[in-house]
Formats: C-alpha cells, sequence, structure tokens
C-alpha cells in the first residue's frame, strides 16, 4: 500500500509540466491555432526559468520569466500564422528548431549547476485523510496548480460565457465574427495565454521535476503533449488523463527497469514514448471502430463519446476578418 | 516609379532575411561575451578554409542534397514527412544490419548490398507512416513522430544489446565495420566521389521527374487540392505511398552513407538532425528543385562551420542551428509581408 502510494503520488507531480504544456496547447488549438514549437518552447523555458531562478536566487522570478518566453515564442506563431497567413505548421516547425538550439547556446553556463528548487507544502488537515491525503496533498504549489489548471479550464471551456466563445473562435470563426467578436485578436490572446502555460511547463521541467539544466534536458516532452492533446480530443479532463497516462508509463518503465529483465536499461527510459504515440495511433484508427463494431449499441455510443472527438473545425486555418 | 519600386522590394526581401539572421547572431554572440567578428571568419574558414574542411562540407552537403530531394517530393504531395529522422535512422541500422551479413566480402560486393538493403529500411519506414495516414487516418505528424521514437529506441537497443561490441554496449556504438566496407575516399580526405555523384544523380532525377513525368504532375495536383485530384481520376492512395517510398529511400541511402562514409559504425544519434535541417531547406527553396543544391552546400557550411567554432573557439555549436533557423524563419516572414504590401 505504501509503495502504490508512494507511486500513484510520484505520478501526479512528475506529470504537471506535461499537464501545463498540453493543456496550454489545448487552449490555443481550441481557437484554432496549432503551435507546433511546443518542444522547442520547453526546452528554451526550461533553459531560461531555470537560468533566472538561479541568477536572481528567485523561484517567482524564474517560472515568470519562462512564461515570458513562452508568450514571445507564441506571438510568432501567432504573428507567422494571424497576420501573414502562413502555414502554421511552417512558423511552429521552425520555431521548434530554433527555441531548441537557442536553448543549447545560450544554456552553457547553466549546464548542471545546482540551483533553487520547488520545495513540498502539505495541505494541513487534508494531508491526514486516508489514502487521498498522502496521495494528492502532501505535493507541492506546482502539482495543486496543475490540479486547479485542469478544473478551472474545463469550468472556463464548458461553463462560462468566454469559454463558450473560445470554442466558438475555434470551430465557426464566421459565425463568431457574426455575432460580434474579434476573432483575430481572441486568437492572438489565446496563443499567447497558450504559450505562456506552455513556457510555465519549462521551468515546472527545471525547477520542479528534473531540478536543473542540461542540454536537450526536456528533448521529446513537447512533442509527446502535443500528441496527448489530440489523445484527448482537446477537452481538458481527457487531456489530462493522457498526460497521467504517460506519466504511469514512464513510472513502470522505471519499475520495470530494475526486474532484471534481459533488455538494456538504456532502452527503458524511451520507451513511454512511442507507446504513447502507438496509444493515439490505436484510438485514432479505423481498426478501432471495427471492435467497437462488435458491442452493443448503447456500449458503443458511450465509447465512441467517451474515445473520439473531432478536432476544432477550423483548427489550422486562416480567417478573413473583413 | 513602380519599376524601381518593385526592384527595391525585391532586392529587400533578398537581402533581408540574411541581414536579420545575421544581426540575431551577432546579439547573441554579444551577449554571451563572444567576438563577432572573429566568429565569422572562423566560420567561413571552418568550412571552405582548408582541403579537409572542405571536404568535410561536402559529405554533409552529399546528406543533406540527398535528403532535402526526397522530402521535396513529400512536401510536393502536400506531405509533412516530419519521420524522415526516423527513416534515416532506420536506414543506417539496416545498412548496419546488411553489413553483418557481409562482413567478410570485398567493398565491391558489400557496399552495394549495404546500401541497397538501407534504402529499403527507409522507405519501409516511411511506408508505415504512409499506410497509418492514408487507412488509418492518422495524421503524418504524430505517426513519423511515434516512429522517430520508435526508430531512436530500437537503434540504442541493438548498440547496448544483440549488437553490443565485445567489450560490451557503449555510447559510441557498435563494433566499427572492416575497413573494406568503408565507402572508399579521396586520399588523406573524408570526402567521397562517388557519393557526390551519387547525390547530384539523385537531384537530376528528382528535378526531371517532378519537371517532366505523369507521376509528378499527379504528386503536384494531390498537393495542391487532393479531393479535386481523385475526383478527377489521380489514384491518389498508390501515388501518396509512392511520394512516402522515394523520400524513405532517400533517407534510407543517407543513413547508410552516414553509416560507411562517416562513423563506420552503427551510433546512438546517427540521423544528426539532417532530416529536419532538409526540411529547413525545402521550406526555404520554396519547394524549388534546382535550390536544393546550393542551399544544401550553404547549410552544410554553417554546420560543419560551427562544429569549427566549438572546437577553436569554444562557442557552442548550436550557433549554426540557431543561424540556420533564422532564416528560414525570416524568409518565410518576408514572404507574408511582401503579399501583404503587395495586396494593399
Amino acid at each position: 500500500m505504501e509503495f502504490f502510494i508512494a507511486i500513484l503520488a510520484s505520478i501526479l507531480s512528475d506529470s504537471a509540466p506535461i499537464i501545463f504544456a498540453s493543456l496550454g496547447e489545448t487552449l490555443n488549438e481550441r481557437g484554432g491555432v496549432i503551435n507546433l514549437s511546443v518542444e522547442g518552447t520547453m526546452l528554451l523555458s526550461a533553459m531560461a526559468g531555470f537560468a533566472v531562478a538561479f541568477t536572481t536566487d528567485s523561484l517567482v522570478l524564474g517560472f515568470l520569466a519562462a512564461m515570458i518566453v513562452g508568450a514571445i515564442v507564441a506571438s510568432l506563431v501567432a504573428f507567422g500564422s494571424i497576420t501573414l497567413k502562413r502555414d502554421q505548421v511552417a512558423v511552429g516547425f521552425i520555431l521548434t528548431l530554433v527555441a531548441g538550439d537557442l536553448s543549447s547556446f545560450l544554456g552553457v553556463p547553466f549546464v548542471r549547476v545546482p540551483g533553487p528548487q520547488i520545495e513540498s507544502l502539505p495541505i494541513p488537515f487534508l494531508r491526514d485523510i486516508p489514502f487521498i491525503g498522502p496521495v494528492f496533498f502532501e505535493r507541492d504549489i506546482i502539482t495543486y496548480l496543475s490540479f486547479t489548471l485542469i478544473i478551472g479550464m474545463w469550468l472556463w471551456f464548458y461553463k462560462t460565457q468566454p469559454g463558450l466563445q473560445l470554442r466558438g473562435i475555434g470551430e465557426r470563426p464566421e459565425a463568431s465574427f457574426a455575432r460580434g467578436g474579434n476573432v483575430k485578436l481572441m486568437r492572438y490572446v489565446y496563443i499567447l495565454l497558450g504559450g505562456a502555460l506552455i513556457g510555465f511547463a519549462g521551468a515546472a521541467f527545471s525547477l520542479h521535476v528534473k531540478l536543473g539544466w542540461s542540454h536537450r534536458a526536456t528533448a521529446g516532452f513537447g512533442w509527446i503533449a502535443l500528441a496527448i492533446v489530440i489523445f484527448g480530443g482537446w477537452d481538458p479532463l481527457k487531456v489530462a488523463f493522457g498526460a497521467y497516462l504517460f506519466g504511469a508509463l514512464r513510472a513502470s518503465a522505471t519499475t520495470l527497469q530494475s526486474s532484471g529483465l534481459e533488455v538494456p536499461v538504456q532502452v527503458f527510459p524511451l520507451l513511454p514514448f512511442p507507446l504513447m504515440i502507438l496509444t493515439l495511433v490505436i484510438f485514432n484508427s479505423r481498426g478501432l471502430d471495427r471492435v467497437l463494431n462488435y458491442l452493443p449499441l448503447g456500449a458503443r455510443r458511450a465509447l465512441t463519446r467517451l474515445l473520439r472527438s473531432n478536432p476544432p473545425a477550423a483548427l489550422g486555418t486562416h480567417f478573413e476578418q473583413e | 516609379m513602380t519599376d524601381t519600386r518593385n526592384l527595391f522590394v525585391r532586392i529587400t526581401t533578398a537581402l533581408a532575411p540574411l541581414l536579420v539572421a545575421l544581426i540575431i547572431a551577432v546579439l547573441l554572440l554579444v551577449a554571451t561575451g563572444a567576438p563577432p567578428l572573429d566568429t565569422f571568419v572562423k566560420l567561413f574558414t571552418g568550412s571552405f578554409g582548408t582541403p579537409s574542411k572542405q571536404a568535410d562540407t561536402f559529405v554533409v552537403w552529399v546528406s543533406l542534397a540527398i535528403v532535402s530531394a526526397g522530402l521535396l517530393i513529400t512536401f510536393i504531395a502536400g506531405q509533412w514527412n516530419i519521420g524522415v529522422e526516423g527513416q534515416i535512422m532506420m536506414g543506417s541500422i539496416f545498412a548496419t544490419w546488411a553489413a553483418r551479413g557481409v562482413w567478410e566480402q570485398q567493398g565491391i560486393v558489400g557496399i552495394p548490398v549495404i546500401i541497397l538493403w538501407a534504402m529499403v529500411g527507409g522507405a519501409f519506414w516511411a511506408l508505415l507512416v504512409a499506410v497509418l495516414k492514408i487507412y488509418g487516418k492518422v495524421n503524418e505528424i504524430f505517426g513519423g513522430l511515434g516512429f522517430n521514437f520508435i526508430a531512436t529506441a530500437f537503434n540504442i537497443y541493438l548498440i547496448f544489446g544483440p549488437w553490443k561490441q565485445k567489450t560490451g554496449g557503449t555510447l559510441s556504438g557498435t563494433e566499427i565495420f572492416p575497413e573494406a566496407l568503408w565507402m572508399p575516399t579521396l586520399p588523406e580526405l573524408r570526402v567521397s566521389p562517388i557519393a557526390i555523384i551519387i547525390a547530384l544523380l539523385v537531384l537530376v532525377v528528382i528535378y526531371f521527374s517532378l519537371r517532366g513525368t505523369l507521376w509528378g504532375l499527379q504528386l503536384k495536383a494531390i498537393g495542391k487540392n487532393i479531393r479535386a485530384a481523385f475526383v478527377l481520376g489521380v489514384p491518389t492512395n498508390p501515388l501518396l505511398l509512392s511520394a512516402y517510398a522515394v523520400c524513405g529511400a532517400c533517407a534510407g541511402l543517407v543513413g547508410a552513407f552516414l553509416v560507411i562514409i562517416v562513423h563506420h559504425r552503427l551510433i546512438p544519434s546517427i540521423s544528426s538532425g539532417y532530416g529536419f535541417l532538409g526540411i529547413l531547406i525545402v521550406l526555404l527553396s520554396s519547394v524549388n528543385a534546382l535550390w536544393l543544391a546550393p542551399l544544401a552546400l550553404f547549410f552544410a557550411a554553417v554546420s560543419i562551420g560551427s562544429t569549427a567554432l566549438q572546437l577553436e573557439l569554444n562557442i557552442d555549436s548550436s550557433l549554426g542551428g540557431v543561424l540556420q533557423g533564422v532564416l528560414v524563419l525570416v524568409v518565410l516572414l518576408m514572404q507574408g509581408i511582401k503579399e501583404k504590401v503587395i495586396s494593399k
């Protein structure tokens, strides 16, 4: 039981960066803009967040700097794709390479230096609840923020007026515009907010999970965050589930690593990445439909609703505001 | 008046990206306390200064030219083949696999086997992405990413598992190939004339197959509007499969060259990011085959030059990647600005 609690707790806190990154991306994709630069943005903001926290000895400034870096990269995506109408995928892809190399170039002085890190912060009373307490409430501020963000974003999307409008500009921007919404402005706002969250995720890596900076420290995680957004069907709760699933895969890889299987240990840390994408592929492929067809109608409908969702209809398209 | 204005617009749009990339590089260098002028001199002498550096630049050119030629095909068909990194890696893995089969053979027998098998490996890895895209409706970007991750994990598994050196698995890679299986190079230099000829052949074949064949025309139609192409009778699925296969085979060829010309063994990060650089080159070329060779040379020079920076001035070689990426980004944005100005 102790072991089980420890594993669950570590999955929850280690997944926090992926939660921020994939929910940030969910935000801008819901608004209709793909920010493909997540991988590079996370590298650069992880480096910047650590560098600032290290030099100023302030964690708050570190996280702030990382968010600004994320928003700056996102603003380039927004400028290129919304204002100049370039291919969103192309702009994001180039930015991911530039930001990644920039993190290596500027991060040299900070490689493997010990720096500040987030302290744990158990919540009084709540921590005493059996099982739930030690799993959820003996963590740190970053993990609590990740819980808050999941619930907050879900409420925002489905229970508020601006959330409805956000979904509108991603689904039918013309209709949203006809109702008096400034589509371009709102898209700019949401991609900047999404970028800031992705930046926050970078700092959550270097100041919370992986501690410190080294060359390509967060490599692969940005791509996984992008995949998780699709896996989760652009729904905050399902996206969070995807992020925790990836966390569970990573935890099992670590456990298997020490189990003495006849596979080189170097392989295990790499396995969760292809497994996560494979899961996405299986969930999205038509083969799954055939399996579902054998189920009774009610179960099939429920499962399809749970597993499938269509991307925002206007995702990746340009909008002419005349 | 409009003529001079157009000329002005044209010249600025051609030169501005280079200038902006240079300014950003200077700012970065100043910020990190490195001497900008020395750095640029070293960047040039480090890639073209001596015959051996020139040779190294052409070694990289071969890889970039071939992979970007392959990527041109998938780009023309409207496909983002991000899986190209994994396809190069699979080419190297298949090349090493073949090499283990012909370990005792002479090069004249062994090398063609290695190259062909590597192309099969690259094409196979690309076809997996294509099949998922066409029959499973899985976006090629994510399919490709998945197969990149699998190739990386598989490569590490081989290097530390079945193909480890007799002394044990290390990050330095597998056992070094027997010299008979190294691609013959010019004396004292690393560059292989045969590889350069093959790269030129690939460029020519790709250029003419896009210009003068039905295949090329139909691929363009697919890239412009796949539904319209299908309605007009273009067999879209077989054509897409063929586009991926050609790109994968090119990537596999690069994978083979990386093994038998550059490293002479399989190493963990064998693809060296050349696949992603190839995508940058194709974006910069505005998907035009004629531009690939000179752009690949420029990118190769920056890559080799920046390694020299690392060795001689202790400036991190990632500066080269920043320069290349910023250049492509600014070109892309300038095209957008130009269209905005013209439409006004």
